[in-house]
């Protein structure tokens, strides 16, 4: 296939998710398997086309210099006209590869997840979830059973519309369209973190996402302002140029805190990672998200939302280390990168240790491997940084997947015995490895995946390749991240254990069954992801030069700064097998034996400790007092009570009573008096006049004759008077 | 020394301006009338007074004054029968009670 | 000088029947000073060698409209005798319009030249009677005033008569 075919193909992967969005929107709304066949379809032909495109940028020789790329003139502005479009490079293809197979897993998934095929529940809302329906069988027993989802395809609409937003994220060759999509997965994530907008609960969260996000998104749109008009243009291929990259990193243009104009646009975009991908402190509003449907959160936290921000930062590397090579002391921008990851790392995953929620485990376990690549790409290492973006994105699907599967399995125990528990709460969990064994099989493949277990699964490659990295060049980082990987494969090996080992601890997980295909199917296909997608990222030392690193190779090309390979060190390696072992071992034996009813081991070993872990270390609370209630104040006390109710409206009153007291004033002063008063006075005279005059109409002659006569002679004799004197 | 013609011409504006005052200040309607005659009696003397002393060969003066005669005959016979109608109808010949064309 | 004292006698004799008819409260005595007030103008008339004019005013005032007042009068009486106050509230203002008439008159006619001529002399052989009729029918002269009087007499004959008419 030509170049000319493949460009068109970018230009239309975003396209079919879009049409889902609106057929489902505009039409077929009502009819529930027409909308997820729509929406599964258009997920398929982006896959399609995604894996066209991906499969010409693998076999293309020089990918990184002879990407894909097309673009159109589309605002006139000055002389040359501002251009979008699109382009597949080789950071790009594989971004495109990961995201065409999990949003369509997900979209897959979401089928069996919203209960497709069940009946009608009994006192189901839109709005609110699913509560189950009561099917009489032959015998005249009712059972309850799992209900459909009433808003069944606008979940599908909406997830369209997200994948929507991802595909363009990932195929534009500009900042503006990048942004474009960027927000448009901002606005399905306060839309589907609030699906359920029935819950107060569900409906706090969608807001606090959106307005977290929000305050991310607006340092990054003026890092985009500042960027334009110290550059002139938003193209990547033409910032990333050589002199535009020398001319930024100069430290006299724009110079502010000492940083380059490229260092302070890094910074103000990478705010926008730091609220996209939830690293601290706009972190808050992830572990809350998991108020949506479990699609909701595999496809917002693990395929595309959060890798979304890691991925505009790896994209702007070459601005964030203008002016910088390897080996040299890292610049403001990049420390501060390395620490928020590195931080939020650690953070996230002391907090994952206190959480019972399977959800909210794995939320924090997100935030905690983003940091991961965050700092990665803070000291430098790119290929990593996107290796574990890719790794990631597959088995922290899974993980999701499978705990909503855990999740439907136990709500059928629930429905099936009438008890009201938490479905999502470990600790009424456990011994569920016998009764869903695909989704036990699946989820182990994942958490060991995430854990870094040595060898068989991708997340040992890409995280033993970030610790490789740290310890070359910056050992405190390494030192912090080798702490959350051991804490990392803890808490997963708890999670594990607490959930599908040892014995039910309650009815429903006794009663809990294994869930339907088109729920286990996209489960085994992340499943073979996670172990298979990180042999393509084998360093070569392991394999003594025999099987080259293909993905470092084929990233590398990606950016022109050349990315040398990092030398091979036992210590890493050591360090890494060591915490992933050592935590798995040490999880598994802490929790193996919790009975029903009993506390978390854990609290014993910490004590005071595990509750400040438990509550996030009171930090919602802290932004609560120091934003939120201030917020509150300004908007209802200053600007309503005080600034529109009081003054605006004091002068708009005031202003009233002053007309509406003129208005009689001049009635009765001026209308009344002098203009009726006129018109009324010329009538009355007149009669008055005439009243007085007509007494001279007595109808008597002589009276008549003898005034006739008065003035008839004294007429007369003036006339001769002044005729006859000389 | 014959007589000169202010005589003639003061006693005839003397005995129109007694006419005028009966015109004017008599209450009956008849009385009125007489006024009016001694008026036209008046004038009719000045006429004639004109005549005689301007030019006598002329007769146009004594001819006016023929004509006065039937006018003043013409006048009395009306307005008698507007009094005798005016009396029929009202009961009454005072000037002054005769005001229907009041206000 | 005989003629004088005539004059201011005879001019005497019709004012103060004139001032009578004007003020007597009979009202058949005032037809009756109109009378003697117009025999005295009669009188005028002869000494201004009007003889037909003073026989004319002979029979046409008093024997005919000075008759004619005197019946109306008697047709208008309400009561047998009627002697309340003949002169109504504003005969003030009439007596001095009347003064001012006179003396306004008198004093412009005294400006005048012609006011002091004396009689002219009049030719012995004309005759104004005959004169006088010739111009009351000369086609060039009088006819048609004189026939229009004679319209305007039967005019008033008519008139009055229907104006008096009485319905029964």
């Amino acid at each position: 296939m030509t170049t000319d075919v493949m460009k068109s193909i970018i230009w239309l992967i975003p396209l079919p998710p879009l049409l889902a969005f609106f057929l489902i929107i505009l039409f077929t709304n009502r009819n529930k398997a027409v909308s997820h066949t729509i929406a599964v379809g258009a997920a398929f032909l982006s896959w399609f086309g995604s894996m066209v495109v991906f499969y010409r940028a693998i076999t293309t020789e020089e990918f990184g210099k002879n990407f894909f790329a097309s673009s159109t003139n589309w605002l006139p502005v000055g002389l040359i006209p501002f251009k979008i479009g699109v382009m597949v490079d080789p950071l790009g293809a594989v971004t495109l590869f990961f995201v065409a197979w999990t949003v369509l897993m997900i979209f897959i998934y979401s089928v069996g997840y919203h209960n497709f095929g069940q009946p009608k529940g009994d006192h189901d809302q839109a709005g609110l979830p699913p509560h189950g329906a009561t099917v009489t069988d032959v015998h005249g027993h009712g059972h309850k059973v799992p209900s459909i989802e009433p808003m069944y395809s606008r979940f599908f609409a909406f997830i369209g519309l997200f994948a929507f937003g991802m595909y363009t994220l990932v195929v534009s060759d500009n900042l503006l369209t990048l942004f474009v999509g960027w927000e448009i997965m901002g606005l399905c994530s306060y839309l589907l973190i609030g699906f359920w907008y029935g819950k107060p609960s569900a409906r706090a969260a969608m807001i606090k996402a959106f307005i977290t996000t929000r305050v991310g998104d607006v340092f990054m749109l003026i890092g985009i302002a500042a960027l334009y008009s110290f550059t002139g243009t938003l193209n990547f291929k033409e910032i990333f140029a050589k002199e535009m990259l020398e001319k930024l990193a100069d430290p006299r243009l724009g110079g502010f805190l000492g940083l380059s104009a490229a260092g302070i646009i890094g910074l103000l975009l990478f705010i926008g990672t730091i609220g996209k991908s939830a690293q601290f402190p706009l972190h808050v509003w992830l572990p809350d998200a998991m108020e949506g449907p479990t699609p909701v959160s595999a496809m917002i936290h693990a395929a595309t939302m959060v890798s979304a921000g890691v991925y505009m930062v790896i994209r702007m590397f070459p601005l964030l280390t203008a002016g910088w090579e390897e080996g040299m002391p890292l610049t403001p921008t990049l420390t501060i990168m390395a620490t928020i990851g590195a931080f939020t790392a650690l953070f996230a995953a002391t907090i994952a240790l206190a959480q019972n929620d399977i959800k909210r485990v794995l939320a924090y376990s997100t935030i905690s491997q983003l940091g991961y690549m965050i700092a990665a790409l803070g000291i430098g290492a790119y290929v990593a940084a996107a290796f574990h973006l890719v790794t990631h994105a597959f088995f922290k699907a899974l993980l999701f997947l499978g705990s909503g599967s855990v999740i439907h399995g136990v709500e059928h125990g629930v429905l099936h015995t009438g008890e009201h528990v938490d479905p999502q709460d470990m600790f009424n969990l456990g011994g569920l490895r016998k009764k869903m064994p695909v989704t036990f099989w699946t989820f182990l493949i994942g958490g060991f995946a995430l854990s870094g277990f040595p060898v068989l699964t991708a997340g040992f490659w890409s995280k033993d390749e970030i610790l490789a990295d740290a310890f070359a060049n910056k050992w405190p980082v390494f030192i912090v991240l080798a702490l959350a990987a051991l804490l990392t494969a803890f808490y997963t090996m708890r999670q594990i254990t607490l959930t599908f080992l040892g014995k039910p601890r309650t009815e429903s997980a006794h009663h809990a069954s294994e869930t339907r295909w088109t729920m286990t199917v996209p489960l085994v296909i992340l499943a073979v992801f996670a172990v298979g997608a990180g042999w393509v990222g084998i360093p070569e030392h392991f394999t003594g030069g025999l099987i080259p690193n293909w993905f470092h190779e084929f990233v590398a090309g990606t950016i022109e700064k050349h990315l040398p390979m990092v030398e091979f060190n036992i210590i890493p390696l050591l360090t890494s097998l060591v915490v992933a072992l050592g935590g798995l071992t040490l999880g598994w034996w802490v929790y193996r034996d919790v009975k029903a009813g009993a506390p978390d081991p854990l609290q014993k070993v910490l004590g005071p400790l595990h509750k400040v872990l438990k509550n996030k270390y009171y930090l919602d609370e802290i932004n609560n007092v120091l934003f939120v209630r201030p917020a509150y104040w300004v908007a209802e006390t200053f600007t309503y009570k005080f600034l529109d109710r009081t003054v605006i409206d004091g002068i708009l009153h005031f202003v009233a009573r002053i007309a509406s007291n003129v208005g009689p004033i001049l009635r009765n002063y001026i209308d009344k008096p002098i203009v009726n008063g006129a018109g009324d006075a010329v009538g009355e005279g007149v009669k008055w006049f005439g009243r007085r005059i007509r007494v001279i109409q007595t109808g008597r002659v002589q009276q008549y004759m003898l005034i006739a006569l008065v003035f008839a002679f004294s007429a007369l004799f003036y006339y001769l008077f002044t005729l006859l004197r000389p | 020394m014959t007589i000169p013609l202010s005589w003639y011409l003061i006693f005839a504006a003397a005995l129109f301006s007694v006419g005028m005052f009966g015109v004017l200040a008599r209450k009956n309607a008849i009385a009125i009338l007489m006024g009016i005659e001694l008026m036209l009696n008046a004038v009719n003397v000045n006429l004639v007074a004109f005549w005689r002393y301007r030019s006598p060969e002329n007769i146009t003066g004594q001819v006016f004054a023929v004509m006065v005669f039937a006018v003043a005959a013409a006048e009395v016979a009306v307005g008698l029968a507007l009094i005798i109608s005016v009396y029929r109808r009202h009961k009454t010949v005072v000037a002054d009670e005769i005001n229907l064309m009041k206000w | 000088m005989a003629l004088q004292i005539i004059f201011i006698l005879v001019a005497a004799v019709t004012l103060g029947a004139a001032l009578m008819t004007v003020t007597s409260r009979n009202l058949v005595h005032s037809a009756l000073w109109l009378i003697m007030s117009l025999f005295g103008v009669a009188v005028l008339y002869v000494l201004l060698n009007a003889s037909f004019l003073a026989v004319a005013q002979v029979v046409i005032y008093i024997g005919a409209i000075a008759i004619l007042i005197i019946f109306g009068v008697m047709m208008t009486r309400r009561l047998a005798i009627d002697t309340s106050r003949q002169i109504n509230s504003t005969w003030w203002l009439a007596a001095l319009l009347s003064l001012v008439f006179l003396g306004g008159l008198s004093w412009m006619l005294s400006n005048w030249d012609g006011f002091w001529i004396e009689a002219p002399v009049m030719a012995v052989n004309i005759d104004p009677v005959k004169q006088l009729g010739a111009a009351l029918v000369a086609p060039n002269l009088y006819v048609l005033p004189f026939e229009l009087a004679s319209v305007l007499l039967l005019a008033a004959l008519i008139g009055s008569i229907i104006i008096a008419y009485e319905k029964r």
